[in-house]
């Protein structure tokens, strides 16, 4: 009798304590992350008003009645000024060509850590990884000076002889992507070793004794293989790539439009509230496909 | 298997070389005594000399290891715990909903990231009268949040690694579950949780666009020093301060690889022997 109270005091104990372990993250993330969300929601639908915070409240109470004002101005806005749209437009294409540049390069990188020999892997993996720990914005810094009308690259080639003229590389789309694939390569680099340090050699033997010559076997074996891979570092990659600030502020021109630049503009700039919470909403739509796919991703390589 | 230099090694070292040359520029150029950062006009240490005598990077420097340190501790506790619950807690009601909010901070864009937590902390400080003005502890709660999210998937992936077996025996012995965890798992997962509490550490000390939306006007972290000056034009004072990162964290690194080949040399002598 008193062995089983004793038990069930233990059972709900347990129970209790497992329920406070679960609340902990469980609570803060509501507060801090997704609680957030549901407020940029609720100010994209405001309206802007010359006031501390700008923007006017939702839900009103006048003339002893409730009034609702969901203000879907807003997001109209943000359809009828090309300028959004062709900034939405602008980071899509400098992500996506930044991205596939990054597995060009980062591919053949991490398929060579993953065939080096077991010793050089460690050094090879903290030298990727390396530049990733020193300042991002710095890294974005060191291209200011090379890429500049004045810059080092300029000087070699004229010195080479190679051009006539400084080629103008800094604020243009292009400083942006080579900005971008050098501040997210080793982004792409680790899911790819990571999944190619798995693959199980022996199907590539097989596939080589029965006769499979070796871009075939590439083809077939290695490259479905670590497809897992392949999707988590272009999403890695390309999800914040679209939202990038720094970047383009600080090596693009004003040709190159993208949407986290707008959005910082919008915000601490013109201190449109309301704009810049539609744009942040319209941005996660967009990206929400992308984020669900690597999501589904990274649960299942939790939960494994 | 014989080793030849292929396609793919040479691409590493082509990889590799675009990544440490535009640092090794960053370096060299610390030390021309010119102005004009393209123009090598001789050796100096003149822009360390400016760097130490600049009082508003020195504060923003301090500023920043500060939040780092204490964001980084936080996150690692959360962490965790998140990644605890994530492997080992087995189906529960809010699992789905607790393992997207895990990992999305991962990939969110970071100006939506900040947006979002500055108009939380607008909103707060308009119910509730807290935060009544932003600075060190809107910007710790904000990198807590997402550095918590790096934490878990490095102690998940640990988690998952380690033989649970010595955890049923000492929950069949009667060991509680929160003294199984600090006395068994703890001390095996020890290591991950060095290494996410230094990647937290790392991304606190990095962080730029986050910091900025949740800041007032009298805090300045470092990155946003770095960054006002920078938008300004090139200067031989950041040149002189990158160097001092790079140097810092190329120690650590240096330090943390001669360890991991300790520790393995030992492991394989071990396995040997």
């Amino acid at each position: 009798m008193i062995l089983q109270s004793r038990w069930k005091a233990l059972v709900r104990r347990w129970r209790l304590g497992r329920r406070a372990t679960v609340a902990l993250p469980l609570v803060w993330l509501t507060l801090f992350f997704l609680l957030p969300f549901a407020i940029v929601l609720k100010i994209s639908l405001a309206e802007a008003t010359i006031a501390v915070p700008p923007y006017g409240p939702l839900v009103e109470w006048a003339d002893s009645s409730l009034h609702v004002a969901l203000n879907l101005g807003n997001y109209l806005f943000l359809l009828s000024d090309s300028l959004y749209v062709a900034a939405y437009w602008g980071s899509i294409k400098i992500a996506f060509v930044a991205t596939l540049c990054c597995l060009l390069l980062g591919y053949p990188m991490a398929y060579a850590m993953a065939r080096a020999p077991a010793r050089w892997q460690l050094l090879l993996l903290l030298l990727v990884m390396l530049p990733s720990w020193t300042s991002f914005l710095i890294r974005v810094y060191a291209w200011m000076g090379i890429l500049s009308n004045s810059g080092l690259l300029n000087n070699l080639m004229l010195g080479l002889g190679m051009i006539d003229s400084p080629l103008r590389m800094m604020n243009t789309r292009f400083a942006v992507i080579v900005g971008i694939v050098y501040a997210y390569l080793p982004f792409m680099v680790l899911p790819l070793y990571a999944h190619l340090t798995r693959l199980d050699n022996s199907l590539l033997e097989a596939a080589q004794d029965l006769g499979a010559r070796k871009v075939v076997a590439f083809l077939k074996v290695t490259l479905p293989l670590s497809m897992g891979g392949i999707v988590a570092g272009c999403m890695l990659v390309f999800i914040p790539a679209v939202g990038e600030f720094v970047i383009p502020e600080l090596l693009g021109g004003p040709d190159t439009l993208m949407i986290g630049k707008i959005l910082w503009e919008e915000f601490f700039l013109n201190r449109d509230w309301p704009v810049a919470a539609a744009l942040a909403m319209v941005m996660l739509l967009l990206l929400l496909v992308p984020i669900v796919w690597f999501h589904r991703y990274q649960s299942r390589e939790l939960a494994k | 298997m014989p080793r030849r230099s292929s396609f793919t090694t040479w691409m590493l070292g082509l990889g590799l070389l675009f990544l440490y040359l535009p640092m090794a520029v960053l370096v060299v150029y610390s030390f021309n005594s010119s102005r004009l950062v393209t123009v090598w006009a001789g050796f100096s240490t003149h822009w360390y000399v400016e760097l130490f005598r600049d009082q508003q990077i020195l504060s923003a420097v301090w500023m920043s290891l500060r939040i780092a340190f204490f964001a980084a501790s936080m996150a690692v506790c959360l962490g965790t715990v998140a990644a605890f619950v994530m492997t080992r807690f087995g189906h529960f009601r809010g699992k789905t909903a607790l393992s997207s909010m895990v990992t999305a901070p991962l990939v969110m864009p970071e100006v939506i990231t900040g947006l979002s937590l500055l108009l939380l902390f607008v909103q707060m400080a308009e119910l509730i009268g807290w935060p009544a003005d932003r600075g060190m502890a809107t910007i710790w709660i904000a990198h807590t949040t997402f550095c918590s999210a790096y934490v878990a998937v490095v102690v998940a992936a640990r988690l998952r690694e380690i033989d649970r077996s010595v955890e049923e025996a000492a929950m069949d012995l009667g060991s509680p579950p929160l003294k199984t965890f600090f006395s068994i798992t703890l001390p095996v997962i020890a290591p991950a949780l060095v290494a996410g509490w230094l990647l937290a550490f790392t991304l606190s000390l990095d962080d730029l666009v986050i910091a900025s939306f949740v800041s007032g006007p009298g805090a300045n972290t470092l990155p946003m020093v770095v960054f006002s000056s920078v938008r300004m034009g090139v200067s031989p004072k950041i040149n002189a301060l990158a160097t001092l990162i790079i140097l810092v964290v190329s120690l650590a690194t240096l330090l943390a690889w001669l360890l991991m080949r300790r520790n393995e040399i030992k492991r394989r002598a071990m396995a040997d022997g």
